[in-house]
């Protein structure tokens, strides 16, 4: 077990192309790090180059205090699971789980009483003879866990390890790779696309796009107080409504770029003048039961039902331009139609602003 | 198990089946009954008189030291052509796996060969190793070794069999390339970690997911040394000096063909169908079932 350190890590490919552009990321001992972002960011990269199957370009990457940057994948004692589980197809579940140690030499006797012991942790005792092939999706994923539980290595790293399997199954491996990882207090980095993933299983969520960590922080500092609009629209569902709004009314309030005008309550506004994005969550925005306590006023176009909430799709009712669709989630049972204009409150302090020309937040 | 596709039409199946049951019925189940036939009979050189004679052209083939040195000299062939036309194919895959750059070129050289008929291949190699005028005899006989394989049976087996060989090398590359690819690059990688160097990742996780290709390679390949090498060694050996390079099928021509002996040489090639069917039985009853199928 050791800490991973990362210090201006890029990659570049072929000479031109940058996929890494320069990451730094501190992973305490036993803690999990999330790497989250949309498809093309880097963040797998990025964890190739964590396990030693890319070379760094640039920075360096260290596991428990020593710079592994010129060491192979082997040397840098590290267990990875794969997307597709990349388990060895011709050897059977015990020979899958088995094969590392072997390779590293350790006794027969030792390597079984881990084997089992890995089997067991995993429910997986009764397949051990069985190859990949027949077995499920969940009890495949097992046994890639297994190979790396088995190994006792100094971090594991996951890339997009449960992206293949359904929804239901998706959710139950996600709760029992938490409680495993925190039992058996190994440093993790994990990767994946998929938010809940994300805000469920990180002590450090990393959110990347393009190349670069633009927030780097605690899932829950990340949701209340996402750095860019970048990160604002990525995490959180329904994605955060963002307004293009001028600052007016003697610095009180703002005025929407479609039309109407917002006092977003115990919110600090920049400087008259000033065009920015308000950012307001869909679950931060309440109906109210009057106009004049409303920020906004919401002509809903469709209705989403989702049983514990209702997602109201619609425009500031106010707008005299089409554009700019807002998303409020409201309580299961609330009774909306389309056509209806709401009156929208905006939850005192929830209103975000940021930067229209940089996308940073003020 | 999927259901059944179900032909509305009665016919049909039969019409689309048609070409390819006439090809083989015409180029391979009429000669083998004709051969099948013509070995219980005896012929003169003429064709004028025919005999039934029963068991005794096979007696007589089975007896006769020349052909038991044909099937001996075949044996050597078989395995030496599959055994390096395999070897050397996957060693020349591996390697052109990890081309990165002109991958391309690379194979489309490499695959060349196959391209070139067999009696030319022959003459190629024939030139290139003739003691009187070949450059690579030239070179051999100036670093000392006595090169002549127009007197020395041993290396006339060796030309042959370079030959035969090389010529089939390029089919087994393409062979192997497919697989080499059709291996999940996550699966080597995972092995790496694991702690597996090349040479391990080679004999433990590539080699034996290899093996349906290679499995269907050692059939492809004992078919050729048995039957298609015919024209290389035609072409090189002529089955000479003596009879040293003289293998089964070579005889089954020369006895027929060349002697006139139609009996003893039908009642060869019935031998030879059934050796091929014996070794084909045995590959895909024994060796198969060590092979995993993904």
């Amino acid at each position: 077990m050791a800490n991973v350190e990362l210090k201006n890590v890029k990659k570049v490919y072929g000479g031109s192309v940058e996929a890494v552009k320069g990451v730094s990321i501190s992973i305490p001992d036993g803690q999990m790090c999330v790497l989250v972002g949309p498809s093309g960011c880097g963040k797998s990269t990025l964890l190739r180059m964590i396990a030693g199957l890319e070379t760094i370009t640039e920075g360096t990457v260290s596991i428990g205090g020593t710079v592994v940057n010129d060491m192979g994948p082997v040397e840098r004692d590290i267990a990875m699971v794969f997307q597709n589980y990349a388990l060895y197809p011709h050897m059977s579940v015990y020979d899958n789980m088995a094969y590392g140690l072997r390779n590293r030499g350790m006794a027969k006797d030792e390597i079984d009483r881990r084997v089992r012991e890995a089997a067991g942790t995993l429910g997986l005792a009764d397949f051990l003879q069985r190859r990949p092939r027949e077995l499920s999706g969940g009890q495949r994923q097992r046994v890639a866990m297994g190979r790396a539980i088995v190994r006792s290595p100094k971090a594991f790293l996951f890339d997009e390890p449960l992206s293949n399997l359904d929804a239901k199954l998706r959710g139950q491996m996600r709760v029992e790779i938490k409680s495993l990882q925190r039992r058996l207090g190994v440093t993790s980095v994990y990767v994946t696309h998929d938010q809940v993933e994300a805000m469920t299983l990180a002590d450090t969520l990393v959110v990347m796009n393009g190349g670069l960590a633009e927030q780097i922080d605690t899932p829950m500092a990340i949701y209340d107080k996402p750095a860019s609009t970048f990160v604002a629209g990525f995490i959180g569902s329904p994605a955060m409504n963002l307004m293009t709004a001028r600052v007016a009314d003697g610095g009180q309030g703002l005025s929407l770029a479609g039309g109407g005008s917002v006092k977003p309550r115990d919110t600090v506004l920049p400087e008259i003048g000033r065009e920015i994005l308000l950012g307001v969550r869909p679950e931060h925005m309440t109906v109210t039961s009057s106009r004049s306590t409303a920020d906004l006023t919401l002509k809903v176009t469709a209705v989403e039902i989702l049983g514990a909430d209702v997602l109201a799709h619609g425009q500031p009712a106010d707008a005299t331009q089409a554009g700019g669709e807002l998303i409020a989630r409201l309580p299961g049972g609330t009774r909306v139609d389309v056509g209806d204009v709401l009156p929208m409150a905006i939850n005192p302090g929830m209103a975000h602003l940021f930067d229209a020309g940089t996308g940073k937040r003020i | 198990m999927s259901p059944r596709v179900v032909f509305p039409n009665k016919i049909l199946p039969y019409a689309l089946l048609l070409p390819q049951l006439v090809i083989v019925g015409i180029f391979f189940y009429w000669p083998a009954s004709q051969a099948l036939y013509q070995s219980v009979l005896r012929e003169d050189p003429f064709g004028l008189r025919t005999t039934f004679v029963g068991m005794r052209n096979f007696q007589r083939v089975l007896a006769d030291p020349n052909y038991l040195n044909a099937v001996e000299n075949t044996a050597i062939f078989s395995i030496a052509v599959a055994f390096f036309a395999m070897s050397i194919a996957l060693l020349l895959a591996v390697m052109a796996d990890k081309i990165i750059k002109g991958k391309g070129i690379y194979r489309t050289m490499l695959i060349w060969p196959y391209a070139i008929a067999p009696a030319i291949a022959g003459m190629v190699w024939l030139f290139m190793f003739n003691p009187a005028m070949g450059t690579f005899a030239f070179m051999l006989r100036s670093a000392g070794y006595a090169w002549d394989p127009l007197l020395k049976g041993d290396q006339a087996m060796i030309l042959v069999i370079a030959a035969a060989a090389w010529k089939q090398i390029s089919y087994n590359f393409l062979f192997f390339v497919a697989g080499l690819q059709a291996i999940p690059k996550t699966l080597i990688e995972a092995a790496a970690i694991d702690g597996a160097g090349e040479t391990k990742r080679f004999w433990t996780i590539i080699f034996p997911l290899l093996a349906p290709t290679t499995f269907f390679l050692l059939v492809i390949n004992t078919t050729y040394a048995f039957f298609d090498t015919f024209g290389i060694i035609h072409a090189v050996t002529g089955g000479g000096p003596g009879k040293s390079t003289e293998t089964l099928v070579y005889k089954v021509y020369h006895d027929g063909f060349v002697n006139l002996i139609l009996g003893d040489s039908a009642a060869q090639s019935v031998i030879l169908m059934v050796i091929v069917i014996v070794l084909t039985a045995i590959q895909f009853r024994y060796v198969e079932k060590k092979v995993h199928y993904g």
